[in-house]
């Protein structure tokens, strides 16, 4: 095996006995994305010269024993994830020259964790999207089938790792972002609960939706990842001063005794026949590990999309008002005035989906239209909130698909913005609840292409995510296949 | 056809806090153009607003003071709109849960107290200031005020008069300065005041269409803005024209008010709770704890000086209207026991000075202590009344004691008997035919003796010892 391929505890067992070093690691993760790069096309921007150079350093501390829990560990960033000096695009043109003076804070937490970073990927424009096609840097290709997508928003930094392109990545989840391509690319992705990982320093699409979590090879890593980014921001409100618990902990611990929920809602018609087989041997295994299917139903459901297509364009309306042409980022040029520079910016700087969810949630709020849209929605996301409250007084966790179907050819949806936002129906309930929930592999379909399965819980029990997701993994003994790019 | 008056007004105050509403920025006036600004004040992608709880305190204060029941929980809501000065585009404010609401202020009219509704009290943050270059077609954006904390203080249309309006402005104004939450100063826009005016056939119940009022940077200029504007509208009614809602601003070189935009071009903000802050819950507790550090407020320390100092009630509210003179006026009488005399200098020569130089009272050169010794000296009589007039002046200008002053001038009153005996002798042995005169009954004459007798003192005798001695020694 090569060192890219690794996971990240692997890699830290050969760094801590001396076998190999963090320039050796970077070097082996950059000679894959020259190989491999210009057909999957999972980045924006790449950090070699700042990657090496903290492997550098990384090497350094090595030798003075000083290792922390990511030192030398190659990691590529959502490119809606501030860096300091390094441009910022959000996948957009408007933003396409934005370099922010600060650092998100999960930037900083993974670089005091010793981390080093790859680059920045590649995105849905503002990350409005599950194809990663709106970007305006151009499509993601799925590494398992280049005509592909890889899911979406955050489609490259779901390829990154499954095209072994970095060891882990970080994404974005606002209605099953990092789930849903993490699902469709075969890796592990987790969205954890609302206010559990800090928001400063991540561009807003919808500010109560949104939540940054990790893309990795298995499950151990996501536990090492979350670890090092959950805890209270005091620089973001709506952070959870609750206690973090060591993930890596709950890795290995069985489920037995546990009741997990199958919601009825979840398992309708138009899901994908194999991802339904894919499932339902899913369920068996989990039984077999010790846990016991319990039917529940989250009644609700039908409505979360719904809900969800009001809400965060709502939000996301009034997020991308400042991107404006006066401070930063696009500013249009020969215009004749103040309006003419608004609308000129925003006509060329946003792409089509982006301008459809700046009317509707334009719309939405609009007096006469707010009690009916916003308002009602409000109201039904409570609904959605309370259906999971009841479910976790039957069960532990519950057990989904990801997504209704596999990985979809690039174009076959960007016609249809209805079928685009269906592929996030199974995810979406989680961050209107802001539960937490994880994607992981649960099988392939005939043709090759990776199916996730979902699981959630209540809030703040990532711990539990973990627990059920490795005894899944080591239960499962899926095979360990690889993109054959 | 006679018409009845109504009045609202929505005033938006600054709040002294050290640091922004939702940033660690300065709040300073001033300062180079964007040098109080940083990453979350100015509007960066991804920046998130933490609330400076200050801010809510300082609120609180005046919610209480206008007698508002503060809500246990509110919450903040975005208005959105754009402008160059808005970098966010949307005004972090409250909408449907303010702070506080169902307040109101007394006020006094025609010898009558009169109760102003405040319908609610919200915190907001300030938007930035535009700068046109007058000599290039460009606009420049300083966005050091943006995220300044404000206070929009909104009062019920209770108001029937433009003076019923500047009075509530004024106590308003008052009660801001004496909480210590703003600095009244107007000309910098930490008071600012907005006006919605309409007028009705008298006895109508309905409200007639109003009109909004704005760009009115002073007292005189809202007081002028709605007589104005109130004319305006009843030319409007009485010939037969209707009232246009819209917002109107007023022009003071033109001294009129002028359409900015009509009801139909006013914006939909879009108003929504704001997701990246959390409900502020306020508990007994803490709204306890802001009571208890609520200083005196500006009525209540008036009826206390009428009842303690009996003084009348004028002279309390000129010395209540600056809660620094209100100190000033207490330590004085703390230190010499005379509170009407203290009233009188105050409010005569010490004032008088400092208006001449556009003063305060805290930039005044004579100390509480000066001025309560020289009252002192003037009850004991080693000077007289006139002879302080002179003194008090030479205090104000060189700010030294009144003892300094009477020593190095050689000012002391001539209160010896023996040596006014004196000179009132010496007096009446070189005025023999005035005497006689007096004598005979020209009573008026006794003025012409005492101005003798103080020529011959320089002014230092005792009036009142001069008089005594004078009537007698006259008499014969």
């Amino acid at each position: 095996m090569e060192l890219h391929q690794l996971t990240i505890h692997e890699l830290q067992e050969k760094i801590r006995s001396g076998s190999v070093s963090a320039t050796q690691i970077t070097e082996s993760v950059f000679s894959r994305i020259d190989a491999v790069e210009e057909r999957v096309h999972s980045y924006i921007r790449m950090m070699k010269e700042e990657a090496f150079a903290a492997a550098a350093k990384a090497d350094e501390n090595i030798k003075k024993g000083d290792i922390k829990p990511l030192t030398g560990i190659p990691i590529a960033l959502k490119d809606i994830v501030c860096t300091k000096g390094i441009a910022t695009t959000c996948g957009s043109h408007i933003l396409h020259n934005f370099v922010p003076p600060y650092n998100a804070t999960v930037v900083e937490k993974l670089t005091d964790a010793g981390a080093l970073f790859v680059g920045k990927t590649n995105m849905d424009e503002f990350a409005m999207g599950s194809s990663t096609e709106t970007s305006w840097f151009g499509p993601t290709r799925n590494p398992w089938d280049l005509e592909r997508i890889p899911g979406g928003s955050s489609g490259g930094s779901a390829t990154a790792v499954a095209a072994d392109e970095c060891i882990a990545s970080i994404g974005s989840d606002t209605g099953g972002s990092i789930r849903q391509p993490a699902a469709l690319c075969g890796v592990v992705g987790m969205k954890p609960t609302y206010g559990r990982v800090s928001r400063f320093g991540l561009i807003a699409f919808a500010s109560s939706l949104d939540q940054i979590g990790p893309f990795t090879k298995d499950v151990e890593d996501c536990a090492i990842m979350m670890n090092v980014l959950a805890g209270y921001d005091p620089k973001e409100s709506t952070s959870v001063p609750t206690e973090v618990p060591d993930y890596r902990q709950f890795a290995g611990r069985d489920i037995q005794g546990w009741k997990i929920g199958i919601p009825k809602e979840y398992f309708v018609e138009g899901i994908d026949p194999e991802v339904n087989a894919a499932i339902q041997k899913t369920i068996a295994v989990i039984e077999q590990s010790g846990g016991q299917c319990v039917d529940i139903s989250l009644p609700h459901t039908q409505y979360c999309v719904a809900t969800y297509y009001i809400i965060a364009p709502a939000e996301a309306s009034s997020n991308l008002a400042r991107y404006d042409g006066v401070k930063y980022g696009l500013r249009a040029a020969d215009v004749r005035d103040l309006l003419d520079m608004y609308k000129k910016t925003r006509m060329q700087g946003f792409g089509a989906e982006v301008k459809r969810r700046i009317m509707i949630g334009t719309y939405a709020l609009s007096a006469g239209y707010y009690d009916a849209y916003y308002k009602k929605a409000s109201q039904v996301r409570a609904l959605i909130k309370r259906d999971f409250e009841e479910a976790w007084k039957k069960c532990d966790v519950i057990l989904t698909p990801t997504t209704p179907t596999p990985a979809f050819k690039i174009g076959e949806k960007t016609d249809d913005p209805l079928q685009m936002y269906l592929s996030d129906i199974f995810t979406i309930s989680a961050n209107l609840a802001g539960i937490p929930g994880i994607s992981l592999p649960c099988g392939f379909t005939s043709g090759g292409l990776p199916i996730g399965v979902q699981f959630l819980a209540s809030h703040f029990e990532e711990g539990k995510l973990i627990q059920i997701a490795s005894a899944y993994e080591k239960n499962a003994k899926i095979e360990k296949r690889r993109p054959a790019l | 056809m006679e018409f009845e008056i109504v009045i609202g007004l929505e005033v938006h105050a600054q709040m002294l806090t050290e640091t922004k509403i939702f940033c660690g920025c300065s709040t300073k006036f001033g300062g180079a153009p964007n040098s109080h600004t940083c990453p979350v004040c100015i509007g960066m992608p991804g920046v998130l607003p933490v609330l400076n709880k200050k801010v809510v305190e300082f609120a609180m204060k005046m919610a209480l003071a206008t007698n508002c029941e503060i809500n246990k929980s509110c919450e903040f809501a975005r208005k959105n709109y754009f402008y160059p000065d808005l970098p966010k585009g949307y005004q972090i404010s409250q909408y449907a849960y303010p702070l506080a609401e169902h307040g109101h202020i007394s006020l006094d009219v025609n010898g009558e107290q009169k109760k102003i509704g405040i319908t609610r009290i919200h915190m907001e943050e300030d938007a930035g200031k535009l700068m046109h270059d007058e000599h290039n077609p460009a606009s420049y954006v300083d966005l050091n005020r943006t995220g300044v904390p404000l206070i929009e203080i909104v009062s019920e249309p209770d108001m029937r008069s433009s003076d019923e309006a500047a009075d509530y402005l004024r106590r308003l104004h008052e009660i801001l300065v004496y909480l210590e939450i703003c600095d009244g100063n107007m000309e910098e826009g930490s008071f600012r005041c907005d006006a919605n005016v309409s007028i009705r056939p008298m006895g109508q119940k309905e409200f007639g269409t109003r009109t909004e009022l704005k760009n009115m940077n002073s007292f005189r200029n809202v007081q002028r803005a709605l007589e104005y504007e109130i004319k305006r509208q009843q030319y409007l009614v009485e010939n037969g024209e209707t009232v246009i809602q819209e917002t109107r601003l007023w022009d003071d070189a033109q001294g009129a008010t002028n359409s900015m935009r009509s009801k139909e071009e006013a914006h939909d903000y879009r108003y929504f709770p704001d997701p990246d802050l959390v409900p502020i819950l306020v508990d007994d507790a803490w709204v306890e704890k802001i009571k208890k550090d609520l200083p005196e407020l500006p009525l209540a320390k008036r009826e206390r000086f009428v009842n303690d100092y009996q003084i009348p009630a004028y002279d309390a509210g000129v010395l209540t209207a600056d809660k620094a003179l209100a100190n000033y006026y207490e330590e004085v009488v703390k230190l010499c026991s005379q509170p009407k005399a203290a009233s009188n200098w105050i409010m005569g020569d010490v004032m008088r000075f400092l208006n001449e130089e556009k003063k305060s009272i805290r930039e005044c050169p004579i100390t509480a202590k000066s001025l309560a010794d020289m009252i002192r000296l003037i009850e004991e009589g080693t000077i007289s009344g006139k002879m302080a007039k002179e003194i008090v002046e030479d205090m104000y200008k060189t700010g030294k004691s009144p003892q300094t002053i009477i020593e190095e001038k050689g000012l002391v009153q001539i209160t010896d008997e023996g040596e006014l005996i004196k000179s009132i002798t010496s007096i009446i042995e070189a005025n023999p035919g005035q005497l006689a005169d007096y004598r005979g009954g020209k009573e008026k004459l006794f003025g012409f003796f005492v101005g003798q007798v103080m020529k011959a003192t320089k002014g230092k005798a005792n009036p009142q010892l001069v008089n005594d001695l004078l009537k007698k020694m006259l008499a014969g």
